[in-house]
């Protein structure tokens, strides 16, 4: 079941990278090739078994709901490509 | 000089402590030592001499006003450039990241600063730690010290040589599969993957979080102890940090292997591993028998399975992980963009390079609506048969020993296929997936080149696993070999 170059296109788009017709293409390859490799597992018997998300247990851990310092607006504004007023500079989401 | 970068930094800091050295005179040296080889080993991403230096002159005052020192007092100490450092630029070896000064450290480089460790500088590592060869840094690719056309293995390769060239005394480096232990085993170093949760997450840039761990580089084994001491313990700012006991892991470092069980899990010979590495290890087991163990092969069968469960696992959660880089908060921003999701397309295109492309593309999919039961839960599945062949196999041995590495160091540009270059992970990846410690210890040379043989034990048991891993060093002194440079 080999992927298209229109599936890796949508796949591309969910994972906001904007590929050139020539990099869908090595995309379609790399991708293709992984998924024959990895066919191995569906010879698996994984009936009744659980999957492992963690391979530690990890339950919910919790805290006091108290305030503690954080960073200050500088600090984090520091790394931003623009940050203007105290904020984040991000291009216009609603039309209109 | 020459005879201080020689120093491990157990008997550094012996020395600084007994006051023959300085903390300003050992730093001196590792940066007289980089002046001289890093141009032919390239290890670093950014060297910080001045930050070395004035840390190194806070202790020396501490010592003069007759303070008592912590454990790393003046030890040169490189950080794998995953790993964020306060003030100091941070890149995760990626283009997207090329101007990334984090405003904060992660717990690890907080619990060093304490342990009074010097900073030398970010070491380099494949893009966001993906690869086994450097070859994906964005910016460049670390030479092998033992020779100079050869990858140092990946992705803390620049960790690596750093220890191996002496431009270090000890290292940082992370292991999502295998990231320490490979190119400790193809440099002829130390390097060791704690259990997942012994040591913080915190401040270390995400690859594949349910297998990220950060761990020691050394010259020796008591080196990885000593900085695994100052490391690890339990982190409010982690919750998958565990909560328990820190032993003393220098005082697991006694020759004494009397009655211990070795496992050897014929699986771990068969993928690709050369008759040459599979002889060296061989001859590692025997040597350990020698001295008071017991062997007999094993069997984990699937283990088969790990490389393909793993390459969806990782990937799946890389391409979430990678998701918040999208030219707002932090890093390149492309200059040419149309619209809000133009802007995120485009930064991300000209940001990540190739490999990075392609594991974002494979996580994305496999988690996309349709595929999630067929690749990322069967993978999921998978993944706790081989924690339960692991379970089973502890119940019966006390460590298991295989190759780290399938081969040594291979020459630059050699593997041009990604599979084939994933395949050099096939040894290391099974613990990541099981959660459980690994260490890579030299145990010889193949044609000039050095081995690394990888001892496993079951989770929280870094002791036994330091124990045995001690024991062979004592007996056999591969590390002390050192690459001509």
């Amino acid at each position: 079941m080999a992927l298209t170059r229109e599936e890796v296109r949508k796949v591309a788009l969910l994972a906001r990278l904007e590929l050139t017709d020539e990099e869908l293409d090595q995309q379609a390859k790399h991708i293709n090739d992984l998924l024959k490799h990895v066919e191995i597992l569906q010879g698996v018997d994984v009936t009744g078994i659980e999957p492992t998300s963690h391979s530690i247990p990890v339950y919910n851990v919790f805290r006091e709901d108290r305030t503690r310092p954080c960073l200050p607006r500088e600090a984090v504004l520091a790394n931003a490509p623009e940050a203007r007023e105290g904020l984040f500079v991000v291009p216009r989401i609603v039309e209109g | 000089m020459s005879e201080l970068i020689d120093l491990t930094a157990h008997e550094a800091r012996e020395r600084i402590a007994g006051g023959q050295i300085s903390a300003r005179e050992l730093t001196e040296a590792a940066l007289a030592r980089i002046q001289v080889v890093e141009e032919r080993v390239r290890a670093f991403l950014t060297v910080t001499p001045e930050l070395a230096l004035s840390q190194a002159e806070a202790l020396d005052a501490r010592r003069a006003q007759g303070e008592a020192l912590p454990s790393l007092a003046g030890i040169p100490v490189a950080i794998k450039d995953n790993i964020c450092t306060t003030g100091v630029t941070t890149t995760a070896g990626s283009k997207i990241l090329y101007n990334f000064v984090p405003p904060y450290d992660a717990t690890v480089v907080t619990r060093l600063r304490r342990a009074g460790a010097v900073f030398v500088g970010k070491a380099n590592c494949d893009e966001f730690a993906m690869g086994s060869s450097t070859e994906n840094s964005g910016f460049h690719t670390t030479r092998n010290p033992w020779d100079l056309e050869r990858v140092p293995g990946g992705s803390s390769g620049g960790s690596a040589a750093a220890v191996a060239a002496e431009e270090a005394c000890l290292a940082l480096g992370s292991d999502t599969g295998g990231s320490i232990r490979q190119p400790a085993s193809l440099c002829g170093v130390v390097g060791l993957k704690p259990t997942y949760g012994r040591v913080s997450r915190y401040g270390l840039i995400a690859y594949a979080s349910s297998l990220d761990q950060i761990g020691p580089f050394g010259k020796d084994v008591t080196d990885c102890a000593l900085l695994l001491n100052a490391i690890a313990g339990h982190d409010a700012l982690d919750s998958t940090s565990t909560n328990v006991p820190v032993p003393d892991f220098t005082a697991a470092c006694r020759p004494d292997v009397k009655g211990l069980r070795i496992g050897v899990p014929k699986e771990f010979f068969a993928q690709g591993v050369t008759p040459e590495v599979a002889a060296t290890v061989r001859a590692a087991v025997d040597k350990l028998v020698e001295l008071g163990a017991t062997a007999e092969e094993c069997s984990l069968p699937s283990i088969e399975y790990c490389l393909a469960a793993y390459y969806i696992i990782a990937p799946a959660e890389a391409s979430s992980n990678l998701a918040r880089f999208d030219g707002v908060r932090y890093g390149l921003r492309s200059s040419e963009w149309v619209g809000h999701i133009g802007l995120m397309e485009r930064t991300r295109d000209e940001g990540f390079g190739p490999e990075v492309k392609q594991r974002i593309m494979i996580g994305t999919y496999v988690l996309s609506a349709g595929y999630y039961d067929a690749y990322y839960k069967r993978a999921q599945q998978v993944r706790t048969l081989i924690r339960r062949d692991f379970e089973r196999a502890f119940a019966s041995y006390d460590v298991l020993l295989t190759p780290t590495s399938p081969s040594p160091a291979f020459k630059i540009g050699e593997k041009a296929d990604p599979l084939e270059m994933k395949l050099a992970d096939v040894c290391t990846l099974p613990a990541n997936m099981a959660g459980i410690p690994g260490i890579s210890v030299p145990c010889g040379f193949v044609n000039g080149l050095p081995v690394g043989l990888q001892i496993l034990a079951k989770a929280y048991d870094e002791e036994t696993l330091l124990r045995a891993a001690y024991t062979y060093e004592q007996a056999t002194g591969w590390h002390k070999q050192r690459p001509a440079l």
